[in-house]
């Protein structure tokens, strides 16, 4: 049975927002696993909050609409209790770099099979416009009017140093491009981590600085570790330099569920009778 | 009545749980119930540390001012508390106390050498010589060794018995016609509740006094069947533990007040999305990082009100294993049945002791099944709104269920929505649950009442407190108001318990009276305060003296 995939709620992205790119992204994949034959209902998708997280409002599947930095252990949880459901996460970069930095890292580290998408404005959107861990030295926010007076994080780079096996960068004005980011980091088993360069219509419109520096990652080799960190470096998410988009690192190794004991189901009788022996062995 | 206690000391790192868990099975054995707690500070190594094993023909939950014997470690114990009490018989570890005062000194470096055996064993000496000092048949130590000793079984037994023949008896305890009791922790009574209340899987981030909880469940995890997982910190447990239960898995998740602070923006939002959670809560002495290894009770209106907003939640305050094992029970089925989260108050006193239990007496709560939420009809809505407010609840994976499950306010579908009267709708359906889950409460024994029932001085308290104030009681003709669950309040009870009270008397283990001002607010006057936080649990004793100082002024 195919389903409508956006639900009746109002949407309320600004005019231009590339969170529009993201959900018809989305929305397609979706569309295409249900023609695969792959039933929609192990699907989860679980936001954070800001103006990414609507998106949960807007596709009609299972979703978890949490809390801000919070997509991570929500869907650790999904999946330890529930291997086989496919989980997406839909993360801000106040969300992903900020907040939930913590979470991130340790899905990393853990290699859990997830996929985090990081709808990366790098702007406070919701909260009308205030820098991210990710906006350049020097901008000018409603809390720093001054300018800010530190250095941008490197997405790519932090992931590498923290263990995730699929790394890439998209763009929202790239769509052709962004799906089948997205959609072989949905296949790969682990973490998938994808920093898609978001435009922010009203906030830190880049797309002029963007669309003059973007270049796809050809005859690049995503199992050397060493030239994706190169790769990575290139630019900085500061400086000027040319901004490559595609799937700098990827690597199979066995993902957390893989090594995280199984639970058995115990029936309740038998479990009663377990209880009850550990009472008995401590007489 | 019997009523005998050994304190055990020495430095931290000597292995004075375990002897004090052995000295405690003795007893055990000879039909006594027993109440053991140790008293430590946080440090690995070297600090004081002593355990007391209190024993007697009744159930006990508290420890007392004076003991019989005294198993000094090192010249320490023995300086600190001999004084205490100048009767009690004394054995010694003779290479480390050079006056062992009227004790008799234990050459355990020497059994050990003589033995062949590992320095570990070294306690096994101390223990030997205990129990012949206290009259106990070789036959009974054997017995405990062979049950309860994991590692160098022989060696251990072997420098027992050389201990065992090197001492002689000074005070003997006699033997009670009781069938031997199962002795648990309360951490360990809390986690085989959760277990036989449907856990599927507990989630916590090692925090003292809550951190052995963890360590039972993860070390009985493949026996009864749960998950269970360390993550990064507290938010990452209690999100995890919100998400487990999203995709359908009953899950717990375990800490102290510092770990709660961090939980409570997940406390939030499992009362506005309407997420089963159990939460175990082990209080130790606050504010802040306060005193990591001793007992208070000091976050009851924290764990009452923490969050934001208004949302139902279940608080149960257990006094001993046996209620930490039935309500923990009740608690998980709780937050399934209403969709709320369910905690479970204890403190370091009720979680690191141990108590005597009798499986078979273990009576669970009886919690009905849920037929609040009715059918789970088609097109399926997460928060469909019902005369129970309880919604039909499905899991992702659910063929044809749209599972939307939401922090904002939200529609019957989990829809955002910042409509006035959906609003109001939605926060009333969410409300509506705490008067279904009030019902359901009043038909439990929500309230204690103990001591001498109907006398017209009461003792009111909460917890592990409850102990102690029971013993009082009982020895003064005063009656025990005992509120369990204390969220929703059951005010019913609570009243019917207090009938006839002329002077109520609030017992608590924290510096503002945080139950008094609860029933306060429920109507009822409290007429004096015992208080107590210095870390240390009331023993009896102090209780006493206390309560009737206030009485006599």
């Amino acid at each position: 049975m195919t389903r409508n995939l956006i639900t009746p709620a109002q949407n309320t992205w600004c005019p231009g927002c590339g969170n529009f790119s993201i959900q018809h992204t989305l929305k397609g994949i979706l569309a295409g696993m249900e023609k695969e034959g792959k039933s929609l209902d192990n699907v989860v998708l679980v936001s954070g909050i800001g103006c990414h997280a609507k998106i949960a409002d807007y596709l009609n599947i299972n979703t978890v609409y949490t809390l801000h930095g919070r997509t991570i252990p929500v869907a650790t949880g999904l999946k330890l209790a529930n291997p086989d459901l496919t989980v997406i996460c839909c993360a801000g970069d106040g969300d992903a770099y900020a907040e939930g930095l913590d979470h991130l890292i340790f899905a990393a580290k853990r290699n859990i099979d997830l996929t985090m998408i990081v709808h990366n404005n790098r702007v406070y959107g919701l909260t009308t416009g205030q820098y991210t861990p990710t906006s350049p030295l020097g901008f000018k926010g409603k809390s720093t009017p001054a300018g800010t007076a530190e250095y941008p994080f490197n997405p790519l780079e932090l992931m590498l140093a923290s263990g995730a096996t699929y790394i890439a960068r998209g763009y929202t004005r790239k769509m052709p491009q962004l799906a089948p980011l997205i959609r072989q980091g949905i296949a790969h088993k682990g973490f998938a981590f994808i920093d898609v360069l978001q435009i922010c219509a009203s906030f830190f419109n880049m797309t002029e600085y963007y669309q003059s520096r973007v270049y796809d990652l050809a005859g690049h080799n995503p199992s050397d570790f060493d030239q994706a960190c190169k790769k990575a470096r290139e630019w900085d998410y500061n400086k000027d330099a040319p901004i490559a988009l595609g799937v700098f690192y990827e690597r199979t190794l066995p993902a957390f569920g893989d090594r995280f004991p199984a639970r058995q189901t115990i029936p309740p009788g038998e479990r009663t009778r377990r209880i009850r022996d550990l009472f008995l062995a401590s007489v | 009545m019997r009523d005998i206690s050994v304190l055990v000391g020495g430095k931290a790192g000597d292995g004075i749980n375990s002897a004090g868990a052995v000295v405690a099975w003795l007893f055990s054995r000879l039909g006594y119930f027993v109440f053991v707690a140790t008293d430590y500070p946080s440090l690995i190594r070297g600090g004081h540390n002593f355990t007391m094993v209190r024993a007697a023909d009744h159930p006990v939950g508290a420890y007392s001012d004076r003991f019989d014997y005294l198993v000094a470690l090192n010249q320490e114990t023995l300086d600190l508390h001999a004084p205490q009490c100048p009767d009690c018989t004394i054995v010694a570890n003779g290479d480390l106390v050079k006056n062992p005062g009227t004790g008799q000194t234990v050459p355990v470096g020497e059994i050990v050498k003589v033995e062949s055996a590992p320095p570990v064993t070294g306690n096994s000496a101390m223990i030997g010589a205990f129990a012949k000092a206290a009259g106990i048949p070789w036959e009974t130590v054997e017995e405990v060794f062979r049950q309860h000793m994991p590692k160098a079984l022989d060696e251990n037994i072997r420098v027992a018995r050389r201990a065992y023949g090197a001492i002689k008896t000074v005070r003997t305890v006699p033997v009670q016609k009781k069938t031997p009791c199962s002795l648990v922790t309360g951490n360990e009574a809390i986690g085989l509740g959760l277990a036989s209340g449907g856990l599927d899987a507990y989630i916590a981030y090692p925090m003292t006094p809550s951190s052995t909880l963890l360590h039972y469940l993860a070390g009985n995890a493949e026996k009864l069947g749960v998950t269970v997982f360390h993550p990064e910190n507290e938010i990452a447990v209690i999100l995890a533990g919100l998400g487990s239960a999203v995709a359908g898995a009953k899950t717990a998740v375990g800490t102290s007040g510092g770990g709660f602070c961090l939980m409570t923006e997940g406390l939030s939002f499992a009362g506005m999305a309407e997420i089963p959670i159990a939460i175990v809560v082990s209080q130790r002495t606050g504010p802040s990082t306060g005193l990591p290894t001793y007992t208070g009770q000091a976050d009851l209106r924290f764990v009452l009100h923490a969050g934001q907003g208004e949302f139902p939640r279940f608080v149960v305050a257990p006094a001993d294993a046996g209620e930490a094992f039935v309500w923990s029970d009740a608690a998980l089925r709780f937050a399934w049945k209403y969709q709320v989260p369910a905690i479970v108050l204890s403190d370091k006193s009720l979680s690191e002791s141990t108590y005597s239990i009798r499986y078979d007496e273990l009576a669970l709560l009886p919690v009905g099944e849920s037929g609040l939420a009715g059918n789970n009809e088609a097109p399926y809505r997460r928060y469909r709104d019902t005369s129970s407010g309880v919604s039909p609840l499905a899991f992702p994976g659910t063929a044809g269920a749209i599972v939307k499950t939401n922090s904002y306010a939200h529609d019957e579908d989990g829809i955002t929505t910042e409509d006035a009267a959906l609003v109001v709708t939605m926060a009333d359906k969410r409300m509506r649950k705490e008067q279904a889950l009030t019902k359901e409460l009043d038909q439990l024994p929500c309230v204690s009442i103990g001591g001498k029932k109907d006398a017209p001085v009461a003792l009111l308290c909460w917890g592990s407190v409850g102990n102690a104030c029971s013993e009082v009681a009982l020895e003064m003709g005063l009656r025990v108001v005992r509120p369990l669950v204390l969220s929703p309040f059951p005010d019913r009870q609570f009243t019917a318990a207090c009938a006839g009270v002329e002077r109520l008397i609030a017992v608590e283990e924290n510096a503002t009276g945080q139950l008094m001002s609860l029933v306060k607010e429920h109507g009822r006057n409290v007429d004096d305060t015992v208080l107590k936080y210095d870390g240390r649990p009331f023993t009896p004793e102090e209780l006493k003296k206390r309560v009737q100082e206030g009485l006599a002024s």
